[in-house]
């Protein structure tokens, strides 16, 4: 029992040390980001000798972070928001009203989680641009509607049809129409799954990239990944205050990780496992 | 009475359908059939007309040296990408299930790459690729840093493939974690009693009974790496002279700078194929190894 022990505490110390290992990018980073860029150059391993924010005041004027930072926040919430409220009403469609064209389209919804985005991305760009409707936070936000849409929808689906039709019959009896049972007995019942599928449409649509570049092109509208790219490509060499810049940018997200850990983590199993 | 019916039916599916449905239609299926009717077209951005061209699109595709070498290139890189996340993901989340305290932090430490995007990816891969690691390799002489690793086309492959199975690694690792958590431990008491050693234990009793979650994680890693675009674009910006350019890469490039919006979209679906053909098998060949526990 005793050597037991004693192996896993070897184990555990083994395990952080090659977790250090692991996250020693992110600590060169921190590390360096408090330094001058001269110091930087010189000596990369070099503790900082004092915390110095200049960097990180630079970084965030160069980049526009309040900008981007708010742009990027405005998109992820509106988007997901949108993702979350009409998958919900959508899977509750699905699974209480059992028509042909119901099946036909959660079908195709089912098909189209396979197909890349790099399928569609060519006519996507090209449709609404000859209707002029890109650069618009609008369009954006339908655009993530409609790629978040199937996997929201097939998780919402899932759930309720565990959820007895019991529950909204008696509310039913007593008059109430489909919309007022659905908010007030089905909603409720779903919260699980909104947590889950929040999360997971939060890190793709705060950290997307590809999607953005293509639709927001004025400088006013960038997110947060278009201006970390943006500012790299414009300050090459000017290492200290762009690497200030990631760190603003991990920031955010780090924050939300810290508080919804847990929820992260049983996410992603559950997104992946299904 | 029926046509009563049919209009509070057709109202129902509006209200709770029709705002996710349209959205889905107008943004997926759309421009799905658009794109694919534009593979058979010369359509351009600067001529006006479109004419049909029939396979044309396709013969240039399958005629284009640089584009195939591309795709080459991304079989390459998908594949050590591939062994090497899921090799390291299976053995830390082995090493994160005995039930240990403090697991929970290490497997929130090590999902930590996945809360940021391929843009800060492989910027942060760059920094240290461009100046850390040179840095080292003068310092204390290991020859095998000295220039920096993006300079040329062989390392610059490695830097890729570290930088991708980097952040793959702790997000495979959570899903062979519930992969393992699902063997059940009276079959690995059995195992125990019956003297199996641990290397046997895992050869016999573990790998068998998690193949569900390794072809999850396979596929995963394979359709995650084969359409790989930001870290591409953050860390090598397809350089050193446009020799890792992965295929996503050359798409926009050939889409969007060379506006030739019919053979991007024919490339798209080339790689569109390929990926589902390769993902595909994998899962047939790999679930033929599943047993029941």
């Amino acid at each position: 029992m005793d050597t037991h022990r004693r192996g896993s505490t070897v184990k555990n110390i083994l395990l952080y040390l090659l977790l250090l290992v692991f996250l020693t990018p992110f600590l060169m980073i921190i590390m360096n980001s408090f330094k001058t860029t001269q110091q930087f150059v010189e000596n990369p391993l070099s503790f900082p000798k004092n915390l110095k924010f200049e960097n990180y005041v630079s970084a965030y004027h160069n980049m526009d972070f309040l900008s981007s930072f708010l742009n990027s926040m405005i998109i992820t919430v509106v988007s997901v928001l949108l993702i979350l409220f009409f998958s919900a009403m959508t899977g509750y469609l699905f699974v209480r009203f059992n028509w042909k064209i119901n099946a036909i389209i959660f079908f195709a919804m089912l098909a189209s989680m396979a197909l890349p985005f790099q399928v569609i991305m060519i006519p996507l760009v090209m449709l609404y641009g000859n209707m002029d409707l890109l650069d618009m936070k609008t369009t954006l936000f339908f655009m993530y509607l409609g790629f978040g849409v199937p996997f929201g929808v097939f998780t919402f689906h899932g759930f309720i049809k565990g959820v007895p039709f019991e529950l909204e019959e008696s509310a039913f009896i007593e008059g109430s129409s489909r919309l007022r049972t659905f908010f007030q007995i089905v909603l409720p019942l779903l919260k699980p799954v909104f947590v889950t599928l929040m999360v997971l449409d939060v890190l793709w649509i705060w950290n997307d990239y590809l999607l953005p570049s293509l639709v927001l092109l004025s400088p006013s509208q960038k997110t947060l990944p278009l201006s970390t790219y943006n500012f790299f490509s414009s300050y090459a060499v000017d290492f200290a205050p762009l690497m200030a810049g990631l760190i603003m940018t991990i920031i955010p997200v780090l924050i939300l990780y810290l508080f919804l850990q847990k929820h992260i983590i049983k996410g992603i199993t559950e997104g992946a496992l299904k | 009475m029926i046509k009563k019916n049919f209009l509070r039916n057709t109202g129902t599916f509006l209200v709770f359908g029709g705002p996710s449905i349209f959205a889905f239609i107008a943004v997926i299926v759309i421009p799905f059939f658009v794109g694919m009717y534009l593979t058979f077209t010369n359509w351009d951005v600067r001529s006006a007309d479109t004419a049909f061209i029939g396979l044309a699109n396709y013969i240039e595709v399958f005629q284009d040296k640089v584009f195939l070498g591309q795709l080459w290139f991304t079989l390459k890189y998908v594949f050590f990408t591939v062994l090497i996340a899921n090799g390291f993901a299976f053995f830390i989340a082995l090493l994160l299930t005995s039930g240990g305290r403090g697991e929970q932090w290490l497997r929130t430490g090590f999902f930590t790459p996945n809360l940021i995007g391929g843009i800060v990816l492989g910027y942060l891969w760059q920094t240290l690729f461009s100046q850390v690691l040179p840095y080292m390799g003068q310092k204390y002489g290991w020859s095998l840093f000295q220039t920096s690793w993006l300079t040329s086309t062989n390392t610059a492959f490695w830097a890729l493939v570290i930088a991708t199975a980097w952040q793959l690694i702790g997000y495979l690792m959570i899903i062979y974690i519930a992969g393992f958590s699902g063997v059940p431990t009276d079959v690995l008491e059995a195992a125990s009693i019956d003297g199996a050693s641990r290397k046997a234990t895992i050869q016999k009793v573990i790998l068998p009974l998690t193949i569900p979650a390794i072809v999850i994680c396979v596929f995963i890693s394979l359709s995650r790496s084969f359409l790989t675009y930001d870290i591409n674009l953050a860390l090598t910006k397809g350089g050193p002279f446009a020799s890792t350019e992965l295929a996503t890469y050359h798409i926009v490039q050939k889409a969007f700078l060379s506006n030739q919006y019919g053979v991007g979209q024919a490339e798209a679906v080339v790689l569109f194929a390929v990926v589902a053909i390769i993902a595909l098998t994998q899962s047939y060949l790999l679930k033929r190894l599943e047993v029941e526990s």
